[in-house]
């Protein structure tokens, strides 16, 4: 599922680029509805894509709430990148960011 | 017009409806106006200004003129918009005010009471008029006055509410005129009665809406009022008002479904949660779906049929204003919240009924959308219809699993039960669709009804999503729909059609980097290929399976265990052998050499640990490891000798091979690093600096497109290079985790030994890894025997015994007991031994690995040291001790080389320090191992350098010879010795050193000299010389009869180191020399004498010189030359004195250089007076009183030879004549310094001055002092303080 909402990233991010360079919007917003879940997607002007599954019976989360998130995941992102032990392309092992986003599922859940 | 009886059911609701206009009055005036009325009302379009802030709207106005009755007025609280009359209009054509007042006015009246008994403000009253009428009563009032009339009578504030048309019917710009102003006036009045009214029914409505929370509140009632409105703004053609209106519907209705899920459930609602017994789909087809409507009117609506209804309608207005995509987009959302919906409501549905709902929604929606567009429009937005088409796909293949179409033996019983109850939730089938023979209803109907029908319904589905995904760029979900295929094709048992599509997912999954879709589709792979019976590929699947960690550890166990089943089965039956990637199987991580060079000699074993990480989940017991080695000889001629190599392959021997990421074993870890250069560009111009910026050099690589990686999926590319070289390990268990396996090689031949590929065998199959990347290399070397001998310290003295080392690097070459080294002997070194000489015996890695005592023979011309036995390979060390004979007194051969070749090279090597004399020892070395012998030449250093010089008293001779040690080491000197190697027996050397010592001394004194304890000791008298430190030896000079001209003279010195003891008899150290012309022939004397009358000299005041030179000796062979002037028996030479005074002591007035005749007899003397001043006080030494030989100028012979040694008048040489001119061999080599200033004077005839050699002249007033007084009246003290 997240897999194929790339699909879907990729389109919006090449139609992106095609109506506006410095686009400042990052979020893509609701990809890929499925029966189960939701898809929605973001992508930092790095063209580093963060993708959320959310489940469609969960109401509460809504658009605003989803954008939020994923800024916070961003900017978390952003200091795990600027680790200078972190080498780019690496799996992700700091626990500040693990931590991040544990909080952030604990809140949706 | 409408016919009046139009039956006023209210529930019409086509597009035709349009808004109500009542007509009373004068129904055939009316009815003339009508035609043109109704054209001309829509014709232009006005602007509607709205409440609450809406945008005002251009609208085309058409209105639906009814006669006016009474029972159309609406009653108290009915909301009916649809029927409501908007506007009243009184049609009158009465001109006559006899008539105006006798019916029109009652008429009118009465109109005006029914209206506003219905509270109804919007009406208008025309008055038509026409020419013709006019004619007739031209004398009467006015025509306005009726109008005028109306107005008071009826609009008393309202004026605009009467509006005159005049002559409706003619055509003249009169008529027009009046047409327009009734025309806007009319269209005025309606959007005025319409915001009114509107206002008001939202007004109500929202009230309603404010309602909800009651308990009597129903969703379906306020559903009717808000569409009411939504009819309305429809009817208007405003569209998207009405779209507003249906959307604020499903917004409020969701969010009741979500408050209830969230336990705020209101009472209407549970309604709505009674289990669905029909799914007949969304049906699109009509504007308004009655039957629906209806049913929500009776509050009878399920959820589904809520839904349906509600997205009809919202598409029928989507596609009013052209917006056909939006409505697929919306659809997928209904359907999705629709299923949720229906979950959160736990409203209680029959399995599959929604799916049925969905697939025949989906496909109605997709028809609809056809039908009002056409193909090109399609094909540009299948990225909006793609989701339904995948989401039919999905959901006609759940409703086939579900009803067991799927599965290879077709439905059973319950199968069936399930289809006829699916079937019998659809319903009969709509009649508008009917006739369709594609309507979704007779789809789903066909693909239940059979196996085959589903089959081929299914693929139909599929292959057109498929397609479309992939037309669309959406490769990644096309592959999706293509793995459910492949599961469908599974399930119906072809797998070999659904391999494919596996494959290709597979390939994007993990050309990606996505794991756990790799997992999946692997898994499903591995099914599919065991299926078909492709071992090979089944076999790399499980290993890749059996390696993944998503996997759970039985899964592991389950494809490790299938692999070695297979490897186990086949054992029986070889020659077919299976070849896979090790790259699942195992990785190697670490490779270790020992020797940890990864350098062997031939012969030497090397042993090889690999380090290999096994990905399997159970211990694996293999039968054999081999790891192929490409074997090269080394190209370049460089012998590789062990040292070389050592120096070269500084690794600890351990080889790490790069680290995949196990977990995502092909992601892009493999791609080559950034090759990031600084970029600077300056101008051309100054040099500034442009641009700067960073340059990726290996982009071509970095940006390859990355191509299905084959080579790692599909194992072709193994293949198993037979190479001659393998190294071998049998029946390993390869643990889980890290192993260690050792491999141990002999070396053969020399060369350089590059591994190539692991293989790894399990019964038949072979696990290969194709490439060991890095390269890894061992060498193989043969080295021939060496021979190397060198000192122990950094040079060797001659004539002391000296260390040197001798080291036999064996090489291939065995040591057999008896091998020994033939040393032929030089002449002047000897090679000592002792009897313990040690020899130890190194391998080859510098380990010392045994000692052995040496065997030293020694004949007269060869020294035999027998070596110990040593292996291949090693090396032995053992030591020496040599003797070098100082320089070697031959022979009487010429002394003059022996001195004259150190001296030159003194001179030479002055610059660079004081350097020792070097003596070369060659000695010739037969190896056992060789025919030719070995020459080495050693080099010995003399430590010391001798120096000799004449000294006179008088007569007297002396001969003073310094020893200077120019080595490092401190020496023993005794046993002086100076012979005369004449032998004249009227000839005595008397020793000053040991007889009188301590009177000496003062003659010994020399800044530089330092005397030793020199102590006599048993009548040898041992001094010590220590490094860089000079020795004095002085012999005076007997004659009894005359002296020869020159003389020989031999000194010989014994010396020992200081730090060894005697015990060896050493060569003494000899130096040879001659001394010539050393009988003193002029006594010079020179006497100062303080001016007549005073006691002392004084400065500034002039004393007399007075310079006696008196020789000594008659007529002697050395006078024989050009000065000497013979005539009868009395000879007389000239001599040139010179008063120089270097100090600037004294200053010489009047000449202070002359030529004088001296007669050559015994004791003839000549004094020469001169004026001397002194300039200091204290006491002064004289000034130097100078003799040369005065050569007058002469002919030819005096030639350049001699021109090149004369001397000017100036004092260079002269002076170093006292030190060490003491020969003329000597002088010679010193001349050449004089050469370059002499040459201006070569072509002029003159006199030529000669200095006598030094023993010749004998200065009595040397170092001669007086004392000069300051004169009185010089105040000034000059103190100098040296």
């Amino acid at each position: 599922t997240v897999h194929t909402s790339l699909d879907v990233v990729d389109e919006k991010v090449s139609a992106m680029g095609k109506a506006l360079v410095d686009q400042r919007e990052l979020y893509l917003g609701l990809l890929y509805p499925t029966e189960d879940y939701k898809v929605y997607g973001y992508v930092t002007n790095s063209k580093v894509k963060f993708v959320m599954v959310v489940d469609s019976s969960n109401t509460a989360l809504r658009d605003n709430e989803i954008r939020s998130m994923f800024r916070k995941l961003h900017n978390s992102y952003t200091d795990v990148m600027c680790n200078p032990f972190y080498n780019p392309g690496d799996r992700i092992h700091s626990r500040a960011f693990d931590n991040m986003v544990t909080s952030m599922m604990v809140q949706v859940c | 017009m409408e016919p009046p009886e139009e039956p006023l059911r209210p529930v019409i609701y086509t597009m035709e409806n349009k808004p109500i206009v009542t007509c009373a009055g004068d129904q055939n005036l009316f009815a003339s106006v009508y035609p043109t009325l109704s054209q001309q009302l829509p014709r232009e379009p006005m602007e509607w200004r709205r409440s609450y802030g809406r945008a005002p709207k251009m609208i085309h106005l058409e209105s639906n003129f009814v006669q006016f009755k009474e029972e159309l007025l609406p009653k108290e609280g009915n909301k009916a918009l649809l029927t409501f009359p908007f506007l009243h209009i009184y049609w009158t054509e009465c001109c006559d005010t006899e008539v105006y007042k006798a019916t029109l006015k009652d008429d009118i009246t009465k109109w005006q009471n029914v209206l506003k008994a219905h509270s109804s403000v919007d009406w208008l009253i025309v008055v038509v008029e026409s020419d013709a009428k006019k004619k007739n009563k031209t004398n009467i009032l006015p025509r306005t006055s009726i109008v005028d009339k109306i107005r008071n009578d009826f609009c008393n504030k309202q004026s605009d509410r009467c509006v005159v048309l005049c002559d409706p019917l003619k055509d003249s710009s009169r008529t027009q005129e009046s047409w327009n102003a009734f025309l806007t006036k009319l269209r005025t009045l309606l959007l005025m009665s319409f915001t009114k009214n509107l206002g008001k029914f939202e007004d109500d409505m929202r009230t309603l809406r404010e309602k909800r929370t009651e308990p009597g509140w129903s969703f379906c009632e306020y559903f009717m009022v808000q569409e009411e409105l939504a009819f309305v703004f429809e009817m208007l053609q405003q569209f998207e008002d009405a779209l507003v209106q249906y959307d604020e519907l499903d917004a409020l209705f969701s969010q009741y479904v979500v408050n209830f899920g969230a336990g705020d459930g209101a009472n209407w609602l549970t309604f709505f949660c009674q289990s669905v017994k029909s799914w007949n789909g969304l049906i699109l087809r009509k504007p308004i779906d009655m039957e629906k409507r209806e049913l929500i009117q009776s509050q009878e609506a399920t959820l589904l049929d809520l839904r349906s209804y509600l997205f009809s309608r919202q598409c029928t207005l989507l596609i009013f204003l052209q917006r056909p995509w939006e409505v697929s987009q919306r659809a997928l959302e209904l359907l999705h919240n629709c299923v949720q919906e229906l979950k959160l409501l736990e409203v209680s549905v029959p399995p599959g009924a929604l799916d049925c709902w969905v697939f025949l929604s989906c496909l109605e929606v997709l028809q609809r959308i056809e039908g009002c567009c056409d193909r090109a429009q399609i094909d540009s937005n299948i990225s909006h219809t793609v989701g339904l088409w995948s989401y039919a796909t999905e959901k006609l293949k759940s409703l086939g699993y579900l009803c067991g179409l799927v599965s290879e033996n077709g439905p059973n019983s319950e199968d069936l039960n399930r289809t006829v109850d699916l079937l019998a939730g659809l319903g009969a089938e709509r009649p508008e669709t009917a006739k369709t023979a594609q309507s979704p209803y007779k789809k789903l109907k066909e693909a239940l009804s059979s196996v085959e029908a589903f089959e081929k319904h299914y693929l139909d589905l599929s292959h057109a999503t498929i397609e479309m995904y992939t037309s669309i760029g959406r490769i990644r979900s096309a592959k999706l729909v293509g793995k459910d295929l492949a599961e469908f094709y599974m399930r119906k048992k072809s797998p070999q059609k659904a391999e494919v599509y596996l494959q290709n997912a597979l390939k994007n999954y993990v050309a990606e980097g996505w794991a756990l879709p790799i997992t999946h589709t692997r898994k499903q792979l591995a099914e599919c290929q065991k299926h078909l019976g492709q071992i090979e590929n089944y076999l790399q699947t499980s290993s890749l399976l059996a390696s993944d960690t998503h996997l759970t550890e039985d899964e592991r166990k389950h494809f490790c265990q299938e692999i070695l089943n297979f490897a186990n089965e086949q054992k029986e039956s070889p020659g077919l052998k299976v070849v896979l990637s090790m790259h699942s199987f195992a990785q190697l991580k670490h490779l270790h050499f020992d020797p940890s060079n990864a350098l062997v000699h031939v012969g030497g074993t090397l042993s090889i640990e690999i380090t290999l990480l096994s990905q399997m989940p159970i211990s694996v017991q293999v039968e054999q490891i081999a790891v192929s080695v490409h074997f090269s000889i080394e190209k370049n001629s460089y012998r590789k000798t062990a040292e070389w190599l050592t120096k070269h392959k500084t690794s600890n021997g351990i080889i790490s091979f790069p680290n995949e990421n196990s977990s995502v074993p092909f992601s892009r870890s493999s791609s080559p690093a950034l090759e990031l250069y600084e970029m600077y560009e300056r101008s051309p111009s100054d040099n500034s600096l442009n641009t700067t910026g960073i340059i990726c050099k290996n982009v071509h690589m970095l940006l390859r497109r990355q191509e299905s990686s084959s080579s790692l999926e599909i194992p072709s590319g193994v293949t198993l290079e037979d190479g001659a070289h393998i190294l071998k390990c049998s029946n390993v268990t390869l643990d889980p985790g890290v192993n260690k396996i050792i491999f141990r090689t002999q070396a053969k031949e020399p060369g350089t030994y590059t591994l190539r590929q692991m293989c790894t065998s399990v019964g038949q199959v072979q696990f290969v890894l194709p490439h060991i990347y890095p390269i890894v290399q061992y060498d193989v070397y043969s080295q021939d025997p060496q021979l190397k001998v060198e000192p122990l310290t950094d040079s060797l003295l001659a004539g002391i015994p000296q260390k040197v080392k001798f080291t036999v690097t064996t090489g291939y070459y065995t040591i057999k007991n008896g091998d020994s080294l033939q040393l032929s002997n030089a002449d002047a070194m000897l090679i000592l031994f002792h009897a313990e000489n040690r020899a130890i015996i190194y391998s080859n890695t510098r380990e010392k690995s045994s000692e052995a005592s040496l065997m030293i023979q020694s004949s007269e011309k060869v020294t035999s040291v027998s070596l110990p036995m040593a292996p291949a390979y090693h090396m032995i060390e053992f030591e020496l001790e040599v003797l070098s004979l100082p320089s070697t007194p031959t022979s009487g051969e010429s002394d003059k080389l022996v001195n004259k070749e150190p001296q030159r090279k003194n001179k030479e090597k002055q610059k660079a320090g004081n350097c020792m004399v070097t003596l070369d020892q060659k000695v010739s070395i037969d190896c056992p191992w060789s025919i030719y012998s070995t020459i080495i030449a050693l080099t010995f250093n003399i430590p010391f350098k001798a120096t000799h010089s004449l000294l006179s008293a008088g007569k007297r001779k002396y001969i003073q010879v310094c020893v200077q040690n120019l080595s490092e080491l401190g020496f023993q000197l005794s046993d002086s010795n100076l012979i005369d190697t004449g032998n004249s027996p009227d000839l005595q050397l008397v020793p000053l050193n040991t007889k009188c010592q301590k009177g000496n001394k003062a003659r010994q004194e020399d800044p530089r000299e330092l005397v030793g304890d020199a102590e006599p000791k048993n009548s040898i008298y041992i001094q010590h010389i220590y490094s860089k430190q000079s020795v004095f030896f002085v012999w005076e000079l007997l004659w009894t009869k005359e002296l020869p001209p020159s003389l020989h003279c031999h000194f010989s010195l014994d010396f020992y180191p200081a730090s060894e003891d005697r015990s060896i008899s050493l060569k003494p150290y000899s130096y040879e020399f001659q001394v010539e012309n050393f009988f003193t022939l002029y006594n010079v004397k020179a006497e100062i004498f303080p001016p007549l009358g005073t006691e002392y000299c004084k400065t500034g005041s002039l004393c007399s010189l007075e310079v006696s030179i008196t020789r000594l000796s008659d007529l002697l062979e050395v006078d024989k030359d050009e000065a000497l002037t013979e005539s009868d028996e009395y000879c007389t030479t000239k001599l040139m004195y010179e008063v120089v005074d270097n100090s600037s002591n004294w200053a010489v007035c009047g000449k202070s250089s002359g030529v004088i005749s001296m007669p050559v007899t015994a004791r003839a003397t000549h004094k020469v007076h001169m004026e001397v001043m002194p300039l200091f006080a204290g006491y002064l030494p004289f000034p130097d009183v100078r003799l040369f030989k005065y050569l007058p100028h002469h002919s030819a012979h005096s030639t350049q030879l001699d021109a090149d040694s004369w001397i000017e008048n100036d004092n260079l040489s002269v002076d170093k004549n006292m030190d060490d001119q003491t020969d003329n061999s000597s002088q010679k080599s010193k001349s050449s310094s004089h050469s370059a200033a002499s040459v201006e004077h070569k072509g002029l005839p003159m006199p030529r001055l000669q200095p006598f050699p030094s023993g010749q002249v004998f200065n009595s007033s040397t170092g001669m002092q007086i004392l000069v007084i300051p004169s009185k009246d010089d105040h000034i003290l000059e103190v100098s303080v040296t």
